[in-house]
């Protein structure tokens, strides 16, 4: 998106519920800043995110996507991340195969105590994002230029 | 199309310092179905929520949006909100505008246009949220254990303390497991027996206990407050009830000549008999395998002596049916096997024997009553070397042994030394450890006292060979810290054996849909937080199934397996998470993916009759979700390919509208 | 030219037929044109001695069939299976998809299939008549004698490259049993790994721009069994046909490659049906190049009951940078 001829990228975050979205609440209690641009959707654990929710932000004008869970062996579901990791790895992998660039994505594992974490995760990844400029290639990627 | 309402939260200035809560509201009053839209300074309060109230009654409200903090903070009190306004609580969302938009941004109009979005997506969601009911379940008041070591004693007492019924299956003819052959427990050097015995007692005392010997469990069906569980008891061809344990059979069976496995084989018991003198229950039992009666129906010995009358040679194997509550799972270790130890020699000399021959060999109960004499000859020995990791710590051999440290090696093998020097001051002890690891109270300072008092020789490093030649035991080895070969004669090497699970446990952990590690360990439901829980609801955990682990350990986690099972039962019923996963059956293929990522084996399969549209009915197996059973994580929506399963609460539709809310 | 008639086939159908053991069976019949062989269930001999056919041309992967055919038939189906198709065979029984009680399956060797383009590439168009026979042998409109074309020249590219002349599963086989081979399937995923992202997404752009949402892919995938597609699922959320919503116009290729990833065996049959010649199998063997090279060796279907990769996991998974970083 262009503001006032700046570019602002629209960054979609999935959160699990038990770590990262607590993270990021930790974040705002300590007032640590992130971009604006990063959105945040809840989901119980980082297992529920479908590689479908993501192509549909993507497809839907999003920048990034970034997705971030509890750390390996922290989930509170057991092993629900762990899975998500082998699912992300091979999504993202594909993303890049096809030509997307791989830094439009990324998993990040934020505990519940990594509010500060969360805030430089963020806005790290919207300095990267940012740097990449729109996201035109899932758009392009069935027309023929 | 639902009547939605929306309602801003200023948080103080918390929210309205750098959100312009009336933008907020303005702009959410445009969107499609909210049919009311305002702010108010503090909207967890009293005079907010009533207001919440009165809007619902005021404009049919079908659903709530709160733009506010962090649903981990208040959703639970909108949720209550909602349902005495008469909503489903289910009908409500929070927009987190607090610590994830106010609190993190500085500019009024970038946090303004944020809010205003993370209001549209929850509205977008509570559009496509229905009502959701937690399901009930009824609990049945009475826990199983299984498995009655010192571990499964603990537990079933403590629950039975607290008015509970409680079974105890143990598939050993007596409770008491492999405490009951240890002869002395460090670091206070307590005789097993003597602390041991008087709770085998209390516990079979115990009016709220049960107790089934000689017995395991063979089906496990249900879920948490209503397992359904079949028990097999084994014929123990002696009529429990009848036998007073006079051992009068045990003196007469002519069949003496079997290896008993209370000694681990180094001494002989008859074919009918009582494992040790406190045996609990104090019954005789017959092994099939070596009695001449039941094998070709000569001898009779037995009955003819009974004067009780308890001999049944007809006696067959009897299923119990019974409900419970709550399953606990203390099956216990077991070393591992020597066999593959070759460089020990311990299959070719009687003289190399395991720390746990060793406990035997030294308690006054067991083949030796209590005097250290060398199994090959009987001779008095001069020279212990005890070995220690036998299989622990294997990295470089996970063929052979095991990976992690078996923790209660050090100790017993520093208790074993300690407890040879003082009876026996002429016999040297040599100690090869990799380290000697004490975390413990007052383990250290036992350790010390071997050392330092007992003048037991600790060597850092490793055996390498044991050769039995000319009746001594010719050990190799390195000093790793003077850095030289050993060459020493012993009379017999002790090896500390790496502990593994009992080999019953994987076949229950099936049963039970419970988790395991790559050991067979019992997994827990949170390393850190829930470390006597299963992650599989229900399901509790104590002893060394759950990872090696001394007495005082195991007896700590029996109680605590045993405070989360009288937390359980104490409840009427239970009341589900209505967040659940759910399987579209006309959708479903059947194929198993979900099943196979469920952490909690919540998911089962049954084949259905389907009408298809050509009139005809087709049997297909489809997913079942037992929401009991669910803890609604969600992995299972990802790994259906069909999309069949999907998740209350968190489905796909409402995270897709969120996501075309967020990017629109 | 393939190590077993099709008169073999026939008698050991037949008499499976006439004693009763099968009710049905499932092979080949020429369709339009010589090389177009379809699916057909045969019910009894005469059918067979009419219409049944082998040769060069016998593409089609019956492991899918199955699923209807055991449903509908009384008794046992009879199918015909070669190497790579029983790969799929065993998939289908892993996710429960039939019953392996209503099925009767013959392994047959095979010797590659023949792509059609190639043989046009030697032949020329214009095409009346193909022999199968020591070599293939293309009548066209335009030459007088038969053209004759080596099958080893005009293999599909899934047959050029491979992977098993192995039977992972049959009651019966028919020849001899080949053996697992090492395959050279996943240079081109690797060539393709090489590019630039701009030259990834040139290619890809190029191929994917072809698409007409045919669905033929997934309607011949023995992976894509399901009772409803999400495709075809309205509430799915990511539901829709071609031309009403550029969603799936965009994602079809890459959720279907990702649902199907680590069930999908390399059948190649997706890539076989494309009328647009878009090369599918090189998303297909991306997923299990990748998998294979982070968790492990795994073919899909080699064996029944085995778990895929992406629904297991172990502690020590390298992360999803690290698998991007890995490949540079």
């Amino acid at each position: 998106m262009q503001v006032n001829g700046e570019f602002k990228p629209l960054i979609v975050a999935f959160c699990c519920n038990w770590c990262s979205y607590a993270g990021a609440d930790l974040a705002g209690n300590n007032r640590l800043n992130y971009p604006a641009e990063v959105k945040i959707i809840r989901v119980p654990c980082s297992c529920r995110v479908n590689p479908t929710f993501i192509l549909r932000a993507f497809q839907r004008g999003a920048d990034g996507v970034i997705l971030c869970g509890c750390h390996p062996g922290d989930c509170h579901y057991t092993s629900g991340n762990y899975y998500t990791r082998r699912r992300m790895a091979m999504l993202f992998s594909m993303l890049d195969y096809l030509g997307i660039e791989r830094e439009r994505t990324r998993v990040e594992w934020v505990s519940a105590a990594e509010g500060a974490k969360f805030a430089a995760t963020m806005n790290d990844f919207v300095a990267q994002v940012t740097a990449l400029g729109e996201n035109k290639r899932l758009e392009d990627l069935r027309c023929k230029k | 199309m639902q009547r939605i309402g929306v309602f801003v939260c200023w948080c103080g200035s918390n929210i309205a310092g750098t959100v312009d809560v009336k933008a907020v509201a303005e702009a959410l009053s445009h969107e499609p179905g909210v049919v009311f839209s305002t702010d108010y300074q503090y909207m967890c309060s009293q005079a907010g929520q009533d207001m919440i109230k009165a809007s619902v009654a005021e404009h049919h409200l079908t659903g709530i949006v709160v733009c506010s903090c962090s649903p981990r903070m208040h959703e639970a009190t909108f949720r209550k909100t909602a349902t005495a306004a008469g909503l489903n609580p289910y009908m409500v969302e929070i927009a987190n505008i607090r610590e994830q938009c106010s609190w993190v941004h500085k500019d009024m109009p970038i946090g303004t246009e944020k809010a205003i979005i993370l209001g549209k997506a929850a509205v977008a969601k509570v559009h496509l949220n229905a009502p959701l009911t937690p399901g009930e379940s009824p609990v049945t008041k009475r826990a199983l254990v299984i498995g009655g070591g010192i571990a499964g004693i603990q537990t079933a007492l403590d629950i039975a303390d607290a008015g509970f019924k409680v079974d105890i299956v143990e598939k050993k003819p007596t409770i008491g497991g492999k405490m009951a052959q240890l002869d002395k427990t460090f670091p206070t050097l307590d005789c097993a027996a003597c602390i041991l015995t008087p709770k085998m007692v209390d516990v079979a005392q115990h009016e709220n206990v049960r107790i089934f010997s000689y017995s395991e469990v063979s089906e496990v069906k249900g879920f948490v407050g209503n397992f359904d569980v079949t028990i097999k008891k084994h014929a123990r061809f002696v009529k429990e009830d009848l036998c007073t344990g006079c051992g009068a059979c045990v003196d007469k069976c002519p069949m003496k000549k079997v290896p008993n496995e209370f000694n681990l084989g180094m001494d002989n018991r008859p074919a009918i008999y009582i494992p040790f003198a406190q045996a609990v229950p104090k019954v005789a039992t017959i092994d099939p395998a070596h009695c001449n009666m039941l094998k070709n129906g000569k001898c009779g010995l037995c009955a003819r002596v009974c004067t009780a009358g308890a001999i049944d040679y007809t006696q067959q194997d009897e299923y119990v049916q019974e409900k419970y509550g709550a399953i606990v799972v203390a099956t216990g270790f077991n070393p591992i096997s020597m066999d593959k130890f070759d460089e020990f020699a311990y299959n070719q000399s009687k003289d190399v024997i395991t720390s746990l021959e060793f406990e035997r060999l030294t308690n006054a109960a067991g083949p030796t009553a209590g005097k250290l004499l060398r199994p090959s000859d009987g001779a008095h020995p001069h020279t212990l070397v005890f070995v220690q990791c036998v299989g622990s710590r294997c990295t470089a051999c996970a063929e052979k042994g095991k990976e992690y440290c078996s923790k209660i090696c050090c100790m017993y093998t520093a208790k074993h030394a300690m407890l040879v020097r003082d009876k026996y001051p002429d016999v040297d002890v040599y100690v090869f450890y990799i380290d000697v690891r004490t975390p413990g109270k007052n383990f250290d300072e036992f350790y010390r006292r071997a050392v330092e008092e007992y003048g037991v020789k600790y060597i850092k490093g490793t055996v390498g060979k044991v050769v039995p030649e000319n009746g001594v035991l010719k050990v190799q080895a390195s000093d790793l810290l003077n850095n030289k070969q050993l060459h020493i004669d012993a009379d017999m090497v002790v090896l500390a054996a790496a502990i593994e699970p009992d080999r019953s446990a994987r076949p229950l952990a099936t049963m039970l849909t419970a988790s395991m590690d790559t050991n067979d360990f019992f997994t827990e439901a949170h390393p850190k937080l829930r470390p006597v829980e299963s992650p599989t609801a229900g399901v509790f955990l104590s002893g060394a199934c759950q990872g090696p682990k001394d007495i005082p350990e195991t007896v700590s986690q029996a109680g605590a397996a045993a405070s989360k099972v009288i937390g359980l039962l104490a409840k009427d019923k239970l009341m589900g998470n209505p967040c659940v996963a759910s399987s579209n059956e006309a959708m479903c293929n059947g194929c198993s993916s979900c099943a196979n990522v469920c952490p909690y084996g919540a998911i089962t399969y049954e084949d259905k009759e389907f009408r298809m549209p050509d009139r005809t009915v087709a049997l297909r197996r489809v997913a079942k979700v037992n929401p009991a059973v669910c803890q609604g994580c969600g992995c299972c929506t990802v790994a259906c390919p069909s999309g069949a399963m999907d998740l209350n609460g968190f489905k796909n539709d409402q995270i897709l509208a969120e996501v075309d809310a967020i990017c629109k | 030219m393939q190590k077993v008639t099709a008169s073999q086939l026939i008698d050991r159908a037949a008499a499976l037929l006439s004693d009763g053991s099968v009710s049905a069976v499932l092979g080949w019949k020429q369709g339009e044109f010589d090389y177009d062989i379809t699916p057909a269930v045969f019910a009894d001999e005469q059918a067979l001695r009419d219409a049944f056919v082998w040769n060069d041309f016998c593409g089609a992967n019956f492991s899918k069939y199955l699923l209807k055919a055991t449903k509908k038939v009384d008794g046992k189906v009879l199918v015909f299976l070669k190497p790579c198709d029983t790969y799929s065979f065993n998939q289908l029984l892993t996710e429960h998809r039939f019953d392996r009680d209503k099925v009767y399956a013959i392994g047959i060797p095979c010797e590659g299939m023949a792509d059609i383009d190639k043989v046009k590439a030697q032949s020329g168009d214009g095409i009346v008549s193909i022999a199968c026979g020591e070599t293939i042998q293309v009548t066209t409109l335009y030459n007088d004698a038969p053209v004759s074309v080596e099958l080893a020249d005009v293999l599909e590219e899934r047959c050029a490259n491979c992977k098993s002349k192995k039977h992972v599963a049959y009651d019966e086989l028919l020849g001899d049993e080949g053996d697992v081979l090492d395959s050279a399937r996943f240079d081109e995923v690797a060539q393709l790994e090489a590019m630039t992202p701009d030259e990834r997404f040139a290619f890809w752009q190029e191929h994917l721009s072809r698409c007409i949402r045919c669905n033929a892919c997934r309607d011949v995938c023995p992976a894509c069994t399901c009772e409803k597609c999400v495709f075809d699922n309205p509430a799915s959320g990511v539901e829709n046909k071609a031309p009403a919503n550029e969603f799936e116009e965009k994602m079809f290729h890459i959720i279907r490659a990702f649902h199907v990833a680590g069930r999908c065996t390399d059948c190649g049959e997706c890539s076989r049906v494309c009328p647009q010649n878009i090369p599918l199998h090189l998303l297909n063997r991306k997923f299990i190049k990748d998998m294979n090279d982070n968790y492990g060796e795994y073919q899909a279907g080699a064996e029944v009951g085995s778990r895929a990769p992406l629904v297991d996991f172990t502690l020590d998974d390298p992360e999803a940078a690290d698998v991007l970083d890995r490949r540079g």
